[in-house]
């Protein structure tokens, strides 16, 4: 390559030519846009996370597979799935719990205390969910066992990927990908039995028979399955995921996370057994931390957006350092307070109890109990009672006032039954139901009920008008089921003319 | 352009511009990710061939697939359509007191009704049917023609004082003082007459005056005391409704000059079922007898 000098000196030889000032527009030194990815090959580890890990990857996807082949019997002619998602008929079945589409707020308050939680972990133990719970680990760590199962571990897999193609190395990438392929269209194929009765779908989906949703479905989650968790892996988490820009804002300097405890460690250096620790660290710079790794991260580095803390490493690393007789835990669960504090030879203590995380218990809590008791005290019978607002009241031939409402009644008992609504405050007005026998106003109205439905009436209110004293009067209606006592109750207002 | 700035700590070059103190590293974009930019080009081309997308001088490109909103509009009107014709024929079918008093039939003549209400009526009964000065309110339950289901029926069927059905309702006030039957001072005591019905006079004395007055011209049609017909559509004068206001003026100009609204014979512009919706809906308004 031709430097600027050289060009200077064949400039100096040669007077009558012209020197330009331009660069190559491909220089070297100006370096790319785009960044070519490095292929990982991570080595299996055995220790106290990596069995943790296969615990709840077993028990996670154990959920997530066997769920919807669980039986349970709600009567004839219902549903008799525990967890069932019902769009057709709009119901949520879960267990003994049945949610209508009025009570999705049940849903909302479930997903608020679930982003909750999420700040709790987070706040005390940095990204657990990323490196433990988060489906895209959990298949990836599949994927990876799977390959590490057809392939190797990872010498073999460099060798392998080095090696010219051959029939062996072409038998052990289709057998890999076919694998791949199966646990994917699994987790496509487990998915949809959530939304229909499983056994009946099944059947359905292997005769060709179900709905294209159904198959349109399984592609597609198996396109994502295989591509996310066996094709792209830690990009996903890197490049693609927009939880770990997030999550900075939860965590302070006492979250645990995973730490190489560099006041430990460093200097490092190589080890030769029988070598003394005096005057050096514990690192023996042996790399096994980089290369168990799952992002192909070095975690001496420090702490690091690509860094899932899988806690991989920790297992690595403790392998190490009891083989060659050093205690264990040089990368640990540690804090960024507790290792300044060590530096500075002051006594380092972990913190999980600290405004931040009370703050966040405190509001999953609240949250959580009032839930609760929402929820004990659902009733089969509910109300839902909305005046109408165009004309706010009408004013009648003998003086009284009349305001109408759109009254809806939920029977959620898979019975017919007879209810009985009456105006509890105030006393003495009067009412009429669009489509009833009966069209003289009366003190109560008597509803016959659909099992299982959502029924919506008309109802006309009258109150005379020595009987108001105000533009706005507080009205109560109350429901009774007339065979067993259970009454919803609902308080709206009944409006009149400026007084 | 910003000057070239390299962040410290990562050795990183950032993108050079600074806020408030953060400035962002321009870390290098994964390949893949331009791979998945090209493959998103790739995937508009296919749309630009199998749908409509480059505007034309007169029209636009068809596509190949030949997709139209406005033909996927049609059809799921003329499905919808069909799916009502199920009920619109049981309503055609059946009695208003039968669609009264049938749970499925009533709800969809409610909303039928409501939305023929807002097509043809609310331009003068208002959107909520509460009327205005010589619209009647239909939320309340004063009739000028009557408030059965029949009645009902009956006067949106024909309309009033119209010329386009011969069984419009039809009836006429005289125009008291421009017909020269009450001088302009008699129809203030007629009014004054009228507002005591309802406990509303104010002058005692000419009320007692317009007595005579309203029994020998108005009671042949409003009734003994004021009390309306519904058979003329004339209306009670002894209640708190006034169909133009209940003032003194409003009533003397009444008196006067005479009143009579008019109603298009709906019969003649919708269909039966649309009339019969129409019927059931005001008379669940709140004043159907």
């Amino acid at each position: 390559m031709t430097t600027e000098t050289e060009i200077a000196q064949d400039h100096n030889t040669a007077p009558d030519i012209t020197r330009h000032d331009v660069e190559a527009v491909n220089k070297s030194e100006n370096r790319s846009l785009y960044k070519k990815r490095v292929k990982i090959h991570p080595k299996r580890v055995w220790g106290t996370f990596r069995k943790l890990k296969w615990w709840i990857m077993a028990i996670t996807l154990g959920i997530y597979y066997i769920t919807p082949w669980i039986r349970w019997d709600r009567g004839i002619g219902n549903p008799d799935q525990a967890v069932l998602i019902d769009f057709p008929h709009r119901r949520f079945y879960f267990f003994f719990i049945e949610i209508w589409p009025q009570e999705v707020y049940y849903f909302a308050g479930l997903l608020i205390m679930a982003a909750v939680g999420l700040f709790l972990v987070t706040s005390v133990f940095g990204r657990a969910w990323c490196g433990y719970a988060c489906p895209q680990t959990v298949w990836t760590d599949l994927f990876i066992w799977v390959e590490r199962f057809v392939e190797g571990d990872r010498a073999a897999r460099i060798r392998l990927d080095k090696a010219p193609m051959s029939v062996w190395k072409a038998a052990k990438r289709v057998i890999k990908h076919t694998i791949w392929l199966l646990i994917s269209v699994a987790t496509g194929g487990a998915w949809i039995f959530y939304f229909a009765d499983a056994p009946t779908l099944a059947q359905d989906f292997i005769l060709l028979d179900a709905q294209p949703v159904a198959y349109i479905t399984v592609a597609v989650l198996t396109f994502t399955t295989y591509s996310l968790g066996g094709l792209m892996r830690e990009q996903v988490c890197t490049y693609m995921c927009p939880w770990p820009r997030i999550q900075g804002a939860m965590m302070d300097e006492h979250s645990l996370t995973v730490t190489y405890k560099h006041d430990r460690g460093e200097p490092r250096a190589p080890y030769k057994k029988g070598e003394t620790f005096e005057n050096r660290g514990d690192c023996v710079d042996c790399k096994a931390c980089v290369v168990a790794c799952p992002a192909g991260i070095d975690i001496r580095d420090g702490q690091q957006l690509e860094c899932i803390t899988c806690a991989l490493c920790i297992d690595a690393c403790d392998d190490v350092m009891s083989r060659i007789g050093r205690p264990r835990g040089l990368i640990d669960y540690d804090s960024v307070a507790a290792m300044n504090a060590r530096v500075e030879g002051k006594p380092a203590k972990l913190k999980p109890i600290r405004f931040r995380t009370v703050a966040y218990f405190c509001l999953w809590a609240a949250i959580g109990l009032f839930m609760l008791f929402v929820f004990v005290g659902r009733t089969e019978l509910d109300i839902n009672v909305l005046r109408d607002r165009n004309p706010i009241y009408t004013k009648l031939a003998d003086g009284s006032i009349q305001n109408a409402y759109t009254f809806k009644i939920l029977n959620k008992a898979r019975i017919e039954r007879s209810v009985f609504l009456e105006i509890t405050e105030p006393q003495g007005a009067r009412m009429k139901v669009v489509g009833a026998a009966d069209t003289e106003p009366a003190m109560t109205a008597l509803f016959d009920l659909n099992p299982d439905t959502l029924q919506s009436f008309r109802l006309l209110v009258q109150m005379p008008s020595d009987m108001i004293d105000d533009e706005a009067t507080d009205i109560t209606f109350q429901l009774r089921d007339m065979s067993n006592g259970e009454t919803a109750t609902y308080d709206s207002v009944f409006r009149a003319p400026e007084r | 352009m910003a000057e070239r700035h390299v962040d410290q700590l990562s050795g990183i070059e950032t993108t050079g511009h600074e806020w408030d103190g953060i400035r962002e590293l321009d870390n290098p974009l994964p390949r893949w990710w331009l791979w998945i930019f090209y493959a998103c080009v790739v995937w508009s081309i296919g749309y630009y061939v199998a749908y409509p997308a480059i505007p034309l001088v007169s029209g636009y490109t068809k596509g190949m697939l030949g997709y139209s909103s406005r033909a996927k509009v049609q059809k799921e009107v003329a499905k919808a359509k069909e799916a009502q014709s199920e009920y619109l024929s049981a309503i055609e079918a059946a009695s208003l007191e039968e669609i009264r008093t049938k749970p499925e039939l009533l709800e969809f003549a409610m909303a039928g009704g409501k939305s023929a209400f807002n097509v043809n009526c609310s331009q003068c009964h208002g959107s909520g049917a509460q009327g205005a000065p010589g619209y009647p309110n239909l939320n309340d339950d004063e009739w000028l023609w009557g408030g059965s289901l029949e009645a009902i029926h009956t006067t949106i069927t024909h309309g009033v004082r119209n010329t386009q059905s011969d069984d419009a309702r039809v009836s006429q006030m005289p125009a008291f003082v421009k017909d020269g039957i009450f001088s302009r001072e008699q129809a203030g005591q007629v009014a004054e007459y009228v507002l005591s019905l309802s406990g509303n006079a104010t002058d005692q004395a000419a009320a007692a005056e317009g007595k005579q007055m309203f029994e020998d011209n108005c009671v042949a049609c409003h009734g003994e005391g004021g009390v309306g017909m519904t058979e003329l559509g004339a209306p009670p004068l002894n209640n708190n409704i006034w169909l133009y206001g209940g003032e003194k003026e409003t009533i003397v100009e009444s008196i006067s000059n005479s009143r009579g609204g008019v109603m298009p014979a709906w019969g003649k512009i919708l269909d039966a079922p649309t009339v019969k919706q129409l019927t059931i809906y005001v008379h669940s308004l709140g004043g159907g007898q």
